[in-house]
């Protein structure tokens, strides 16, 4: 079982030559993303209303804006912005969803089943009421958007983590280590947790491109990132409403966003692939 | 069978009971009531607006008076569409988003399982690769692109289709393909990965190899490949239903999906009930529909429903 970790996993995905591109195409975004301030040729809120909505030029190779404001700057500072919500969100979903889904897995069957129905009630609540309820609630935040979508996504998570853990419960190595007297919290950590990361890191590959479209979708209603700060998100939708008088504004900022989604997906497929051929084995 | 629905439905109540009991209170704990966003107002209306309407007794009466209400079907006034009861409103708008919605669903359904079950039959590497990523497209263009884009191309440009409304029959088409995207990205990816797993079992070779002809072998694979995607399309076809807010704003179309956006920033506390109860009670019976289609995809199972 615990062969094939999490570097074989990357191997495996990485010998196809798309999901190598989308690797670093990722890569490569992230550095340029995170790097904004050194790499982005004007700042994020420098206007210049005298140029208005220009069409890509030699100063500005994506265009401008509206408000002047260099359209390739405001990519790559809303790509540090959507990188992180979808990031740290991704790691809220993550780390609730696997002790969740461990303790689940591993507490009496009566506990189980109640943790399990709570899974299923907050499924049950439409989402975007609970979101809004939280916004209106406390004001938007950065921190705010992180809550509630690691809040949501963790469900899911918790619900394949508790499913591999009953599983794993009922295999000999578990049982040895149980009875030889080892803590259920230990059994976790040990034995339960390595075992699982694997399929963790697969679910959190495909999680963060879909937190960054529940990003792009709260920046629609208007709930996403308070501006002058651009999300990727942010970015597009604004883009959309210009898209007659100055497409630009659409086309680049969605020609990133979509390459960074297709390539968390991509990425995450063929881990997946190679994670369910480990348990065929 | 009949015996399966109810224990299944029976299990459900208190979900639904729960749900519905959380987000009363929730609504009311969010600071802000539902009659201070218009014009300012003066005390004393403020007050009568809210004697009127009960938001003046302790929650636990106002709580109780609910229940009582939701039992003889009744849920109560809007706040906010002032003269108008929400149960009405509600059967009004999400009749028009449940047309769309199904529209959209049998077209996800459609092309997302065409291209899914292709993917994974087709010996063609490069073709399968093709296919595989025109399906990923929903997945990684938003709605609220994708919308504009379709408006612009078929509406402005070729004039096919009327770039709003939804008052002839062809006004459907548009809204229901920016719907379907993500769905039957969804549905092409599930199906592909389950169909590819199961044509690999060892069944589909034993019939191979007892000279089957390839298309029953692909029908039986199959039957056991839709079960993710029955599992996927509950919570799915609950969402698709309930109208969606981003393809209702852009297409305008009059539909129950922005109700769950604007009653929550409203405060229309009946609304967001209504919206709720609509959504938890779809998600619900179609979980049990998906258990229902489960069970009968597995053979075992249906084979033992049907000696019971």
């Amino acid at each position: 079982m615990k062969q094939g970790g999490i570097k074989h996993l990357m191997a495996a995905a990485l010998e196809d030559k798309i999901t190598l591109a989308a690797f670093a195409y990722l890569c490569v975004m992230v550095l340029l993303c995170f790097g904004a301030p050194f790499f982005a040729p004007y700042a994020y809120q420098a206007q210049d209303l005298s140029i208005g909505a220009s069409a890509p030029s030699l100063s500005h190779i994506m265009g401008t804006d509206a408000a002047g404001r260099d359209v390739f700057s405001r990519i790559l500072y809303g790509g540090r912005i959507s990188f992180t919500v979808g990031l740290l969100a991704t790691f809220v979903a993550v780390l609730i969803g696997a002790f969740y889904g461990t303790v689940s897995g591993m507490a009496s069957r009566r506990t189980d089943a109640l943790m399990m129905r709570f899974v299923d009630i907050v499924y049950a609540l439409p989402f975007t009421v609970f979101v809004i309820l939280l916004m209106v609630a406390f004001g938007r935040s950065l921190w705010l958007i992180f809550i509630a979508i690691g809040a949501v996504e963790w469900l899911t998570m918790a619900r394949i983590i508790r499913g591999m853990t009953l599983d794993l419960k009922s295999r000999q190595f578990v049982e040895a280590a149980t009875a030889l007297g080892q803590s259920g919290f230990g059994i976790i950590f040990k034995h339960i947790l390595p075992n699982i990361a694997p399929t963790l890191m697969v679910c959190a590959t495909l999680t963060v491109p879909s937190v960054m479209l529940l990003e792009a979708f709260l920046s629609f209603l208007g709930l996403g990132v308070q501006a002058p700060l651009p999300s990727w998100g942010g970015l597009v939708k604004d883009g959309a409403e210009y898209m007659l008088d100055a497409p630009w504004l659409l086309i680049f900022p969605t020609l990133f966003f979509s390459a960074t989604l297709f390539s968390l997906n991509r990425i995450g497929e063929k881990l997946s692939t190679a994670n369910a051929e480990r348990f065929s084995k | 069978m009949m015996r399966f629905i109810i224990s299944r439905a029976l299990q459900a109540l208190p979900v639904f009971f729960i749900v519905i009991t959380a987000v009363f209170f929730m609504v009311r704990f969010v600071p802000g009531g539902p009659f201070d966003k218009e014009k300012p107002v003066s005390k004393e209306t403020l007050a009568a607006l809210n004697s009127y309407y009960g938001l003046d007794k302790p929650l636990g009466a106002q709580y109780v008076k609910f229940l009582g209400n939701l039992a003889h079907g009744n849920l109560g006034p809007s706040y906010k569409y002032q003269g108008r009861m929400v149960g009405e409103l509600i059967l009004e708008k999400s009749a028009v988003s449940a047309k769309l919605g199904a529209a959209a669903l049998l077209l996800a359904l459609f092309i997302g399982l065409l291209c899914g079950v292709m993917s994974a039959c087709l010996k063609n590497r490069r073709l399968a690769e093709a296919l595989d990523a025109f399906s990923m497209l929903g997945i990684c263009l938003p709605a609220f692109v994708l919308g504009p884009l379709l408006i612009y191309v078929f509406s402005l440009k070729l004039g096919w289709f009327n770039a709003m409304g939804l008052n002839y029959p062809s006004d459907i088409v548009l809204p229901s393909i920016t719907l379907a995207l993500f769905y039957c990205a969804w549905i092409a990816k599930l199906s592909k990965n389950s169909m590819s797993a199961e044509l690999k079992k060892d069944y589909v070779r034993t019939q191979r190899a007892k000279g089957a002809a390839e298309s029953s072998v692909r029908l039986s694979a199959l039957r056991s490949a839709l079960m993710p995607v029955a599992s996927y399309l509950a919570p799915a076809a609950a969402g698709l239903l309930t109208g969606s807010f981003v393809v209702e704003s852009i297409f305008q179309i009059p539909g129950i999906g922005r109700f769950f956006i604007s009653s929550a920033l409203d405060s229309d506390y009946t609304m967001i009930m209504g919206c709720v109860m609509l959504y938890s009670a779809l998600i619900i019976v179609f979980n049990i529909l998906a258990d229902i289609a489960l069970a009968l995809l597995n053979p075992k199972i249906a084979k033992e429903m049907r000696s019971k």
